[in-house]
């Protein structure tokens, strides 16, 4: 069980109140927990990563246990915390972006 | 019977979407919102068809571009698609410093509902293109003729971006459409969109280096009434312009304005010779002239105007009224309406000879639209 915090605007967008609790099939990286959210919560394509090119939008950062995964291959693992579901895998809207 | 009828102005802010509902009086009304809180809602438009079917378009910098479309006139929405993909190798156009530069997607600032069809809607986006959905807005795809043209990579950005704003459909000929890009000029298509041509031949801008070029004119607003729909009217960056030929040639009825640089120009509903601007001080003081906030009215289909100031603030006013920020009902007598940076919406409900906030402490208001309800 992968936990995703979302930020506000998109908990908006997909009418959920708080973490989402995702089962992922596989190993679980960047893609597949974002192949498996926005499978979940089809509104949500596009506002995490490019329709096309899948590349994350610039002012979307992914951290997890305390480091920034956002620069990071979307086929690394996800950190151990993550996967157990002991730390949730947070996507963040970056502070310039307000 | 106008007080048998309903109005209900759309209106988008920089930081979500109000509903403000009236009967035909337009004296006391209801605010809804804010819809999508904390977005940027550049437009929202109903289709004439379906006054209940109301699309709007919905973006952050965060998250991008999303599109909602209600069914019941604003109460409930829900999230439709939101993948604006240009057709094929998309190219380059000019950037600000002149160099080529590759178009990429950025917002969709005007959506357009078809006449006919209320599954049928044009999109407006930056960078410049036009986009319809023919299925309720799940789907869109680019109508490419028109950045394919030709002149595209001479197109350049205004201040708020290479943007495709104005999207008219022609009432009397399902064929015809005109586009309005900053700072590209005008275009039209006689085919549905198939093919393009640039219609701005009699346009005069210093801020190119040949003045009267095909492209390359910063075209505000273009409005049009549905009776008479070769005639057009255009706020451009500068001057007030008039075309009798559906954009073939156009010229100047600026007149005796105060000031011609503005961004929005709309048409009274019944009369088609009444026209409305709102005089901008000028391209670096984007506020009233004299701190004094004026719609101008001309009666005339352009040259005399007539300042119309009654209940608006005549001093210390330093607000901007934006391209897509005025609208009219078609109400009897006609219904106008504006909204300005600085969160207000006005409304006239006797054809701008006088005028009241509907309300006053919105975020800075990006569009303004109409519709007039049975």
């Amino acid at each position: 069980m992968i936990r995703v915090v979302l930020p506000a605007h998109l908990r908006t967008l997909a009418s959920v109140a708080g973490e989402v609790e995702l089962e992922v099939e596989g190993r679980a990286t960047q893609r597949s927990v974002l192949d498996a959210l926005e499978l979940r919560y089809p509104m949500l394509r596009g506002t995490l990563r490019d329709h096309v090119t899948q590349q994350r939008r610039p002012f979307v950062r992914f951290f997890a246990c305390e480091e920034d995964l956002s620069h990071e291959s979307p086929d690394t693992p996800l950190p151990p915390e993550v996967v157990s579901g002991a730390e949730p895998f947070l996507i963040v809207g970056a502070i310039a972006g307000g | 019977m106008a007080e048998m009828s309903k109005v209900r102005v759309l209106v988008g802010t920089r930081k979500g979407a109000f509903i403000l509902s009236s009967d035909g009086k337009r004296e006391k009304w209801d605010i809804s919102g804010p819809h999508f809180g904390g977005w940027e809602m550049y437009h929202l438009k109903a289709s004439p068809v379906d006054p209940n079917r109301v699309y709007a378009s919905q973006s952050t910098s965060w998250h991008g571009q999303m599109i909602q479309r209600s069914n019941d006139g604003g109460a409930t929405w829900e999230a439709a698609g939101n993948q604006f993909t240009y057709d094929g190798v998309p190219g380059t156009h000019q950037w600000y410093d002149g160099t080529p530069h590759p178009w990429e997607f950025k917002r969709v600032w005007h959506l357009e509902p078809s006449l006919t069809d209320p599954d049928t809607v044009y999109a407006g986006v930056e960078d410049a293109a036009l986009f319809r959905s023919t299925d309720g807005a799940k789907t869109w795809q680019e109508l490419s003729g028109l950045r394919g043209h030709g002149s595209g990579p001479r197109w350049q950005p205004g201040a708020g971006g290479m943007c495709l704003h104005t999207i008219l459909l022609d009432p009397s000929d399902p064929g015809r459409i005109y586009i309005a890009i900053s700072a590209a000029g005008a275009f039209r298509t006689d085919d549905g969109g198939q093919t393009w041509r640039p219609i701005n031949r009699g346009l005069k801008s210093q801020y190119i280096p040949d003045p009267d070029a095909e492209v390359g004119h910063c075209v505000h607003r273009i409005a049009m009434h549905p009776s008479r729909p070769n005639v057009l009217f255009m706020q451009k960056h500068w001057d007030v312009m008039r075309s009798d030929d559906a954009g073939d040639s156009w010229h100047e009825v600026s007149g005796n304005l105060p000031t011609d640089f503005g961004f929005p120009i709309d048409v009274h509903a019944h009369e088609p010779d009444t026209i409305y601007v709102v005089p901008i001080t000028s391209d670096s003081l984007h506020y009233p002239p004299d701190g004094k906030l004026r719609v101008y009215r001309s009666r005339t289909g352009g040259n005399e105007w007539e300042p119309l100031t009654k209940g608006l603030p005549q001093s210390n006013c330093f607000v901007n009224v934006l391209r897509d920020a005025m609208a009219v009902d078609s109400l009897d007598s006609c219904g106008v309406y504006f909204g300005t940076s600085g969160g207000q919406v006005y409304a006239s409900a006797d054809a701008g000879d006088t005028w009241a906030p509907i309300v006053q402490n919105l975020p800075a208001v990006l569009s303004v639209e109409v519709q007039t309800l049975p």
